[in-house]
């Protein structure tokens, strides 16, 4: 009997090209995406060793991190951005790669771009020069963010040289309790294990609510796995996936669609295979979450307290939670639903598909937004946007007061117009609450598509129940 | 890429836990097309007033400090966005090695492509390397990559570990894709091998 495998384990040794005697191994890249930020000066590095794009079929671009969210008839105003955009356009057309302009109705985020188009498939090992890539593992692939030498290092090799991640495994048994979200789930795994916890590591989510998640609740999910510092995050691929990617534009076609499920359908830990370590929670413990410092491990409850460095015994702990608190201009104990927001953002790579829009939209219907307040809505791609239309969430969103914009990164990492004023603070459906990441001097809570919605509506923080 | 051998430098501490590469270089300055230039923009809002003037209390403005090669910081250095701009920002402003008990796997990575030397090192060789750091202008530092081994300003040598590839590469200032290239054939091999078996 063959040695027992965990799902990294068997889609690392399926695409082992060459492996060197110190273990570092030569690994083929199925699926390359690239965007305007990391990837000019990998394009530039191509030009001036004569090197081309060795596999042009498997490299998918799309600009996202600059683009505007507003009217985008006249172009991009910020002349640095347009450079930006402008060298992906020409580096595309020069190396003959595909790519989704920013009028084209399937520009989005990239992380959302390509399990749309059946880009992102099982089994695969997918890149992208942007850590939040881990969220094609949803799809059980192999995804990683990787730097712009490595960008440059799959453009011109099709592989990149790694070592083995060891092996984790989460699991969150139990049925999901009614209104909480895959963002709490991961959240809530996070502040467990630390935005540390997972260095080194390929996660595995498992267990039944993990398990009865939607494609898009396990996007979420494995997007942030890069905040628990694991590069990659999996879910075993199984009907909902196959369900997700049928007659997707990048999808198998028929005839090779059974082959092609027949063997996604072999992507499973084997029983009897061991991890390196395992955590264990139980559904009915997570409650709603919320983030009160600068990084995505500092998070608690809705219905707690924001802590008191008093109560830290570690001394570098205690510095850095007094460096927080001073930043979010935050005093310790207060309770989370007494802090006020200026904005809401309901957005960014983990929570902008159309589950999300609807969830916000269910808070936000028939309701107005507080005085003094706003709240920006950006689809996560044109396609999600068109179809959030067709079911008329844009009428309820903008009848509430939130403004519906064009689909991009947008107030995530604020490279475009969208970003918070210094002390502004927002509640935010993005992925990290860093100093400045909004903006500088900006203050973000980390919160679900729904919490933020009901955050708008009741101008502090708040548990969707508590709304009139 | 540069060869790294032996580096000899005042240690700037900054004992910090879990720095972000938003931190490093926040995202408004990722907007150039270029490699070089960044270093003028590290640790931007630790680094300046909203003015722009220097803020005193950050190390690297510090005149002991403004030269340093060397930074001395605190566990998981470098998470958060998978940006290269951070190690090619810190390089940019002079800094050749960072010195932590632990780093984000990322950062880890992309620093080594340049040619940058990040240790990681245990708690207590930590703390005396931290207290030596603080001493200021007179207390050197100097790392020896082929050795694998700290020099303290007493004298006292701390052994490090690396992986032996990437020590090789940073020796030798060896360009990855180039070394890739040489195994062309067996990308090849692979290509047909997948190809064979995978019909969609």
């Amino acid at each position: 009997m063959s040695e027992a495998k965990t799902l990294y384990d068997k889609i690392w040794d399926a695409h082992i090209v060459d492996e060197q005697v110190d273990g570092t191994c030569l690994v083929y890249i199925d699926r390359h995406l690239v965007h305007e930020v990391t990837s000019p000066q990998a394009f530039e590095g191509l030009r001036n060793s004569g090197r081309k794009v060795r596999r042009t079929d498997k490299t998918l671009a799309v600009a996202d991190h600059n683009v505007p969210t507003t009217d985008r008839s006249a172009g991009i105003e910020n002349e640095e951005s347009r450079i930006q955009v402008e060298a992906l356009e020409k580096n595309c057309a020069d190396f003959d790669i595909e790519l989704y302009s920013m009028d084209d109705i399937r520009q989005g985020i990239c992380h959302v771009v390509g399990p749309e188009q059946g880009f992102t498939l099982p089994g695969t090992t997918l890149v992208c020069g942007d850590s939040h890539t881990a969220t094609h593992g949803a799809f059980g692939a192999m995804a990683f963010g990787i730097g712009t030498s490595e960008v440059e290092h799959v453009l011109a090799t099709q592989t990149l040289l790694l070592t083995k991640c060891r092996n984790m495994r989460v699991t969150v048994n139990g049925e999901l309790p009614l209104g909480i979200t895959a963002k709490d789930m991961i959240l809530a795994v996070i502040g467990k294990i630390g935005t540390a916890g997972g260095n080194g590591a390929a996660i595995e989510f498992t267990g039944e609510a993990f398990q009865s998640l939607s494609m898009e609740g396990r996007m979420t999910v494995c997007n942030m796995t890069i905040e628990g510092g694991a590069r990659v995050g999996l879910f075993a691929p199984d009907e909902t996936t196959f369900e997700y990617l049928k007659g997707r534009p990048k999808s198998p076609k028929a005839g090779a669609w059974e082959t092609a499920v027949e063997y996604w359908k072999t992507l499973k830990t084997d029983e009897r295979a061991v991890f390196d370590e395992e955590i264990i929670m139980d559904a009915a413990d997570i409650k709603p979450q919320v983030t009160w410092g600068t990084s995505p491990e500092d998070v608690t409850t809705i219905d707690g307290h924001v802590p008191n460095p008093a109560d830290e015994t570690d001394k570098n702990r205690r510095h850095k939670m007094e460096r927080s608190l001073e930043y979010m201009g935050l005093e310790a104990d207060m309770a989370m639903k007494d802090i006020k927001i200026d904005t809401a953002f309901i957005g960014s790579c983990t929570n902008s598909r159309l589950e999300d829009m609807r969830a916000a939209a269910a808070v936000a219907k028939g309701r107005k937004i507080a005085d003094g307040v706003r709240a920006l809505v950006v689809p996560g791609s044109g396609l999600i946007k068109e179809l959030a239309e067709q079911e008329g969430l844009d009428k309820i969103f903008t009848e509430a007061g939130f403004e519906w914009r064009e689909a991009g990164c947008s107030m995530c990492l604020a490279m475009n117009a969208d970003k918070l004023v210094p002390g502004e603070r927002s509640a935010s459906t993005s992925n990290r609450n860093f100093e400045g990441r909004q903006g500088p001097g900006g203050r973000t809570h980390l919160v679900s598509p729904a919490m933020a919605a009901a955050a708008a509506i009741a101008g502090h923080l708040t548990d969707v129940s508590d709304l009139d | 890429m540069d060869k790294f051998g032996k580096l000899t430098s005042v240690a700037a501490p900054l004992p910090l836990i879990n720095i972000d590469t938003d931190m490093i270089i926040p995202a408004r300055f990722l907007k150039t097309i270029k490699r070089t230039g960044l270093g003028a923009d590290l640790f931007s809002t630790l680094r300046f007033n909203e003015d722009g003037s220097d803020r005193d209390d950050f190390v690297l403005n510090q005149p002991a400090y403004k030269n340093a090669e060397i930074l001395v910081t605190g566990e998981n250095f470098g998470c958060g966005s998978s940006r290269e701009h951070a190690p090619w920002a810190l390089m940019d402003f002079g800094i050749k090695c960072v010195i932590a008990p632990s780093f984000a796997d990322i950062f880890y990575n992309n620093s080594f492509k340049n040619g940058m030397l990040l240790i990681k090192l245990p708690p207590e060789d930590m703390t005396k390397l931290m207290d030596d750091a603080e001493r200021g202008a007179n207390a050197t530092v100097t790392v020896d990559l082929e050795a694998q081994e700290i020099t303290g300003p007493d004298g006292g040598v701390i052994k490090f570990e690396i992986n032996a590839f990437k020590k090789h590469c940073l020796l030798n200032g060896l360009d990855d894709i180039g070394l890739t290239l040489q195994k062309d054939d067996k990308i090849d091999d692979f290509e047909a091998r997948q190809k064979a078996i995978q019909l969609w």
